[in-house]
C-alpha cells in the first residue's frame, strides 16, 4: 500500500474521522427514508411486504456503505478514480450485450445472484473520474479546447450507450451533472453559450430518433388532456391525485387514487404523488424541505472544502441528487414529461438507493477530508 | 504547505458559481412549492371531484314494474322471478369458449349467440349481460355447481313480466319487449334506464300507453370501483320506486267468459258501463301470448300469427271495420223520428222495393207485409227503412250517426282505434269525385254501402240508445299510481227521449216480442232481460242471377264470404246499465250466431253485478306477491 503521510504530514485515525462524521446528516437521511417507509407500507395497504420491509433492509446496508465510503481516504477515491470509470463503462457497454429487459428498457446485468443497473454505477463513476480530472487543471488550462476533448468523451460515451437502452432519464442526468461540473470547473462562459446553440441546433435530429413512446411522453406532456385513457393517463391521474390530497391530505393509507390503482408505478416513480395525496400539501412541502437541508448540507461541504477534487465532488453528488428530486417531482406534478427517474431515498429501488448511499458517503468522506490539500499536479500525487 | 498559485483563482471562480448553481435551485424549489400550492390548494375542489368520479360508479338498478289489475284488483300484469345467468365480459377469457361450455347447460341458439354478442359489443366490459334467461330450477342449480368452470358467468336472479291471462288480455294490456334499436337512439338522458341490459319497455296496449307510469324511478348503487372498474364495495343504495299500479275497468270474470264463449271464432265484443263509460269486457278473439313477445318470439311463431286468416294480432275491437247491417237501424229510426216521420207510419213490405228501375230487396224474399217503426225494427224489415231512409235523406241519416258516435275515435287508452266511414255527400265527392246516388241513402238506411263501423263504436251506440242520450265514451282505467281517474261527465246529446224510448221498444221486441229477429235469444231471468238489435253485414254482392235462383245460405259458403254477424243490446230492459256490441267475423246471421253469444255474456254481467258489491280500491303502494 502507499504512505498517506507522505502528502499530508498529519494523518487521521478512525477514531478522528468516525469523530468528524456528520451523524446528523446521516439522521436527516434516515428520516427521509422513513417517509418512503411509511410510503411503502401504505401501498401495500398497511403491509411491510413486498416493498417497505426490502427497502429498509436496503437502507441500512446502504447506511453502512456510506459509513465505509465515508471513511476511506479522499485521496484514495481519487487514485481509483480512472479505474473504476472504466469498469462501469465495461458494464455499462455490456448491458447492450448481454443485459435483460426490464419495464420495456434494457437497463439491467444479471451477475449470477443479484441483478444491477450498471446505468446507476456510471452515474457515481462520472462524477469520481470528471473532478479528477478537473482538480488537475489550472483555471486557464479549463478553458482550452484541447483539454475539453477528454472530459467530453468522459461523458458522452457512456451517455451514447445509455440512449441505446434506451434510458433518457439516465442519459439527461449523467449528461446535465457532466455540464455542471464543467460549469463549476470554471469553464469559460463562451462554451456554454455556444453549447446552447449547438444543442438548439441539435433538438430536431434528437427528435427524430427518439422512440415513439418517448415522443408521446413529450407530447401528452404538452397536452395531458389529449388522450385521458392512453398515454396522458398517467400525468392526469398523478394531478388528479396530488390535487384531490389538498392541505393536509386523504389521511395515511387513505388515498382512493392509490390504492384503488387510478395511480400508476406509485412504489416506484409516483410515490411522491402518493405522499401528497395521503398527507397533502404540507405533507410533501416537509419531504421537499427535508431535500433542500441534503442540499444545503452538501453545497457547505463543498465550500468548505480546500481541495479542488472534494469541491468538485461534493458538487457533482449535490447536483445529481438535485435533479433527481426536481425531474421526479415536476413530473408528476405535471412540469415535465414524463421519465423514469426514481424519487432518491423514498422511491423503492435497490441499485438507486445503494448507489445513492456510495454517493453519500463520497459527500461524507469529502467532509470529513475537507482540510486535505491535494497537489494539483497528477505527478505529485502518482 | 504546498498551495497552487493560481488554487486561489479557481476556488474564487468556484464558489461563484457555486453561488449561481445554488440561486438555481432555490429557484427551481420555489418553482415546484408554487406549483403545490397551485394543485393542492388553489385546484383542490376540481380534483376532489376528480378523484370522486374516478372513484365512484353509479349503477342504475331496474325499478319493479307495475301491476296492472282489473276492477276487483284480479292481477293481470305481474312480475315474476327469473332465474337467468349473466355474463361478464372483463373476467372471461375467451367469451366464445364459455358461450359454448354453459351451452352445455343452457341451450343456445346461434340466434341468441348474436344477440348475445351485440349486447356484450355495447356495454362497458365489467357490466353484467343477460345471456341466458326462464332458466328452470334444475339448470339454475347446475349453473351454480359449475360457476367455477364458467369463468365471468354468474347466475343471477331478475324480474319479468307474467301475464297469467295471457290470451284474453293481449289486445288490451298488451306486452312489454326489448329496446328497439331506434327506440334506444331516440331515448334521451333522461332515460337512462333504456340502457340496461334486459329492461323491457310497454310496446303495446296499456303497457305501452302508460309505459312511463308503469317503469317507476330508477334506484341506483353508487359503487366503489378500482381503476379497472372492479366493485370494491357499495357506499350507498337507493332502491328507486316501482312503477305505479294500473287499475283498468275490465271485469276480468266477464272478459274470461267472453273469451271462452268466442274462442272458436274470428270475433271481437266491447261491454260497456252505459252511465259511465267504463269497458267492462273488451275482447278480440283470437289473441296471441304476450308471454312469448316478452320473451322474444322465434320466427316460425311470428309467421304463423301473420298468416292466421283470424288475424290474431289485429285488436278486431277497435281496428276491424265492419259494416254495421241491420244495427245501423236503430240509427234510421231516430233520424225519421226526427225528421217528422210518425212511428205509426206504415210501410208495406212485399220483399222488394223499386227505385226507379231498380229493385232493392228486404232479407225476407217473400215480405213482412204492413210494416211500422217497431215492427220495422222488431222483423228488421229492409223495405221499412229503404222506404223511410227516401223521405228522410243521407244528410238527416248521418247527422244521428255522428251524433251517436259513429266515424270518430274516442281516445281509448289503448292505440290503434280506426274512426271508420259514416257516408255524406260531401265525403262521397271528395273520395270518389261522384255525387250522392239516391240509391246509396237506401242501402245506408240498412246499415251497408259505404258504412264501416268498429265493435267499439257499436257498444258507444249502443250505450248512448240505451242510457237516455248522453254522450258517454270509452274509458279502460280507473285509476293510476293509486289515484282515482275522474269520470268525466257526459254531455247530454240533442235528442228527444221520447224518440229513444221508441226505439228502445223497438229493440226490446227484437229479443222479447215472439217474432222479434232474436225472440230465441232472450233472457228469460225475470228483470234480467235484454234489448237487442241483430245485424248480419253482407260482404259480398248478390247477381239478379243467384236471388232468382235462390240466396245461397250462409252455411253454404266458404268462410270469407258469409256474412258477418253483429248484434248490440242493452239490459236490464227495464233499468238499463250496459251495452254491448258483439261481431263475429262470417258468423252467418245475427240472429243465428252473433245474438247467442251476447245473451250469454249479458246474462254473466248482469249476475256478476249482483255479486259483486265492492270494487278495487286502487293503492299507493305495491308490493309484489
Amino acid at each position: 500500500m502507499f504512505d498517506l503521510r507522505r502528502f499530508t504530514g498529519r494523518e487521521m485515525r478512525i477514531g478522528d474521522k468516525l469523530f468528524e462524521f456528520n451523524w446528523g446528516f446521516l439522521l436527516l437521511l434516515t428520516v427521509i427514508s422513513c417517509m418512503g417507509f411509511a410510503m411503502l407500507y401504505s401501498v401495500a395497504d398497511g403491509n411491510f411486504s413486498p416493498w417497505a420491509w426490502k427497502q429498509m433492509v436496503r437502507f441500512v446496508l446502504g447506511a453502512g456503505i456510506m459509513v465505509v465510503v465515508a471513511l476511506i481516504d479522499l485521496r484514495l477515491w481519487m487514485r481509483v478514480a480512472y479505474p473504476m470509470y472504466a469498469v462501469a463503462l465495461v458494464l455499462v457497454a455490456a448491458v447492450d450485450v448481454v443485459g435483460f429487459k426490464g419495464m420495456g428498457a434494457q437497463r439491467w446485468l444479471n451477475l449470477g445472484i443479484i441483478q444491477i443497473q450498471p446505468s446507476e454505477i456510471m452515474k457515481v463513476a462520472i462524477l469520481l473520474a470528471l473532478s479528477r480530472y478537473f482538480h488537475g487543471l489550472t483555471l486557464d488550462e479549463v478553458s482550452r479546447v484541447k483539454n475539453l476533448i477528454v472530459p467530453l468523451l468522459l461523458i458522452f460515451v457512456p451517455v451514447g450507450l445509455v440512449v441505446k437502452q434506451p434510458d433518457l432519464g439516465t442519459a439527461i442526468l449523467l449528461t446535465v451533472s457532466g455540464v455542471v461540473l464543467f460549469f463549476a470547473a470554471g469553464l469559460a462562459w463562451r462554451y456554454f453559450i455556444l453549447g446552447g446553440v449547438a444543442v438548439l441546433a441539435a433538438i430536431p435530429v434528437i427528435w427524430g430518433r427518439l422512440h415513439d413512446y418517448q415522443r408521446n411522453r413529450v407530447f401528452t406532456f404538452l397536452d395531458p388532456e389529449r388522450d385521458p385513457l392512453g398515454a396522458g393517463y398517467h400525468i392526469l391521474q398523478s394531478k388528479i391525485a396530488l390535487g384531490s390530497g389538498g392541505v393536509f391530505g386523504k389521511g395515511f393509507m387513505a388515498g382512493t387514487q392509490a390504492h384503488l390503482n387510478f395511480l400508476p408505478e406509485k412504489q416506484t416513480d409516483f410515490i411522491f404523488t402518493m405522499l401528497g395525496e395521503e398527507l397533502g400539501f404540507v405533507g410533501g412541502l416537509t419531504l421537499l424541505a427535508f431535500y433542500s437541508v441534503v442540499l444545503i448540507f452538501s453545497f457547505s461541504v463543498a465550500m468548505q472544502c480546500r481541495n479542488q477534487f472534494g469541491r468538485l465532488l461534493a458538487l457533482g453528488v449535490s447536483i445529481t441528487f438535485f435533479f433527481y428530486v426536481f425531474i421526479n417531482t415536476a413530473m408528476v406534478m405535471g412540469l415535465l414529461p414524463v421519465v423514469g427517474v426514481p424519487l432518491p431515498l423514498v422511491s423503492y429501488g435497490g441499485t438507486a438507493m445503494l448507489s445513492l448511499m456510495f454517493a453519500f458517503g463520497l459527500l461524507m468522506s469529502v467532509y470529513i477530508h475537507r482540510n486535505l490539500e491535494i497537489a494539483r499536479s497528477p505527478s505529485a500525487f502518482w | 504547505m504546498q498551495v497552487d498559485g493560481r488554487d486561489n483563482s479557481r476556488y474564487k471562480t468556484f464558489t461563484r458559481r457555486m453561488m449561481v448553481l445554488g440561486g438555481g435551485q432555490a429557484v427551481a424549489f420555489v418553482v415546484l412549492a408554487g406549483r403545490m400550492y397551485y394543485l393542492q390548494i388553489l385546484k383542490t375542489d376540481e380534483y376532489q371531484m376528480l378523484a370522486e368520479e374516478n372513484r365512484i360508479n353509479v349503477r342504475l338498478l331496474a325499478p319493479l314494474r307495475g301491476r296492472i289489475v282489473d276492477r276487483y284488483g284480479t292481477v293481470l300484469a305481474s312480475n315474476r322471478q327469473n332465474y337467468r345467468a349473466v355474463l361478464v365480459a372483463e373476467q372471461t377469457p375467451d367469451i366464445a369458449d364459455t358461450l359454448g361450455k354453459l351451452s352445455r347447460i343452457v341451450p343456445i341458439t346461434p340466434f341468441d349467440r348474436k344477440k348475445i354478442m351485440r349486447d356484450l359489443a355495447r356495454s362497458p366490459r365489467f357490466m353484467p349481460v343477460t345471456v341466458a334467461e326462464d332458466l328452470t330450477w334444475d339448470q339454475f342449480a347446475q349453473l351454480n355447481i359449475n360457476e367455477p368452470d364458467l369463468a365471468g358467468v354468474q347466475p343471477d336472479v331478475g324480474e319479468t313480466r307474467q301475464y297469467p291471462y295471457a290470451m284474453e288480455l293481449a289486445h288490451v294490456v298488451g306486452y312489454v319487449g326489448p329496446v328497439a334499436d331506434k327506440e334506444m337512439d331516440a331515448a334521451d338522458d333522461e332515460q337512462p334506464l333504456l340502457k340496461l341490459p334486459g329492461f323491457r319497455i310497454g310496446k303495446s296496449g296499456i303497457e305501452k300507453t302508460y309505459d312511463m307510469q308503469l317503469r317507476g324511478t330508477a334506484g341506483a348503487s353508487h359503487v366503489e370501483v378500482n381503476a379497472y372498474g372492479r366493485v370494491i364495495r357499495e357506499l350507498s343504495k337507493d332502491p328507486g320506486k316501482p312503477g305505479d299500479e294500473v287499475v283498468l275497468t275490465l271485469d276480468m270474470g266477464i272478459q274470461q267468459f267472453a273469451c271462452d264463449r268466442l274462442k272458436e271464432e274470428s270475433a271481437s265484443a266491447v261491454v260497456m258501463d252505459i252511465h259511465s263509460g267504463e269497458v267492462l269486457s273488451f275482447v278480440s278473439t283470437p289473441a296471441f301470448d304476450p308471454n312469448e313477445f316478452n320473451m322474444g318470439l322465434s320466427q316460425d311463431q311470428w309467421n304463423m300469427l301473420v298468416q292466421n286468416p283470424y288475424k290474431p294480432l289485429t285488436n278486431k275491437a277497435l281496428a276491424g271495420l265492419y259494416p254495421p247491417g241491420s244495427t245501423f237501424k236503430t240509427m234510421t229510426a231516430i233520424a225519421a223520428l226526427e225528421s217528422g216521420v210518425d212511428p205509426s207510419h206504415t210501410v208495406h213490405c212485399n220483399g222488394k222495393y223499386a227505385l226507379g228501375n231498380h229493385l232493392f230487396h228486404c232479407w225476407r224474399k217473400e215480405g213482412h207485409g204492413s210494416m211500422d217503426m217497431h215492427n220495422g225494427l222488431k222483423n228488421s224489415c229492409d223495405v221499412y227503412f229503404y222506404d223511410v231512409a227516401k223521405r228522410i235523406g243521407i244528410d238527416a241519416i248521418e247527422k244521428v250517426a255522428k251524433r251517436f258516435g259513429l266515424g270518430e275515435t274516442y281516445n281509448l287508452e289503448i292505440p290503434g282505434e280506426k274512426a271508420g266511414i259514416v257516408p255524406s255527400r260531401e265525403w262521397k265527392r271528395a273520395v270518389t269525385g261522384i255525387g250522392w246516388q239516391q240509391g246509396e241513402t237506401l242501402i245506408t238506411g240498412i246499415g251497408q254501402g259505404f258504412l264501416l263501423t268498429t265493435p267499439l263504436q257499436l257498444a258507444v251506440m249502443a250505450s248512448r240508445l240505451a242510457n237516455g242520450g248522453y254522450a258517454v265514451k270509452p274509458r279502460l282505467t280507473r285509476a293510476v299510481g293509486g289515484e282515482l281517474l275522474p269520470v268525466p261527465q257526459a254531455p247530454k246529446m240533442d235528442v228527444d227521449p221520447e224518440h229513444l224510448k221508441i226505439v228502445q221498444g223497438g229493440m226490446n221486441g227484437v229479443s222479447n216480442e215472439p217474432g222479434g229477429t232474436a225472440y230465441k235469444s232472450r233472457i228469460t231471468e225475470v228483470g234480467m232481460e235484454l234489448a237487442g238489435k241483430t245485424g248480419s253485414a253482407q260482404v259480398r254482392r248478390i247477381s239478379m242471377a243467384e236471388r232468382d235462383s235462390g240466396v245461397r245460405k250462409n252455411d253454404t259458403l266458404e268462410w270469407r264470404l258469409r256474412d258477418h254477424a253483429l248484434f248490440i243490446c242493452f239490459a236490464p230492459v227495464a233499468e238499463p246499465r250496459f251495452a254491448m256490441s258483439l261481431v263475429i267475423e262470417h258468423g252467418g246471421s245475427g240472429a243465428g250466431a252473433a245474438a247467442p253469444a251476447a245473451r250469454d255474456i249479458m246474462l254473466e254481467v248482469e249476475k256478476r253485478s249482483l255479486a259483486r258489491p265492492q270494487a278495487y280500491m286502487p293503492r299507493h303502494d305495491v308490493e309484489e306477491g
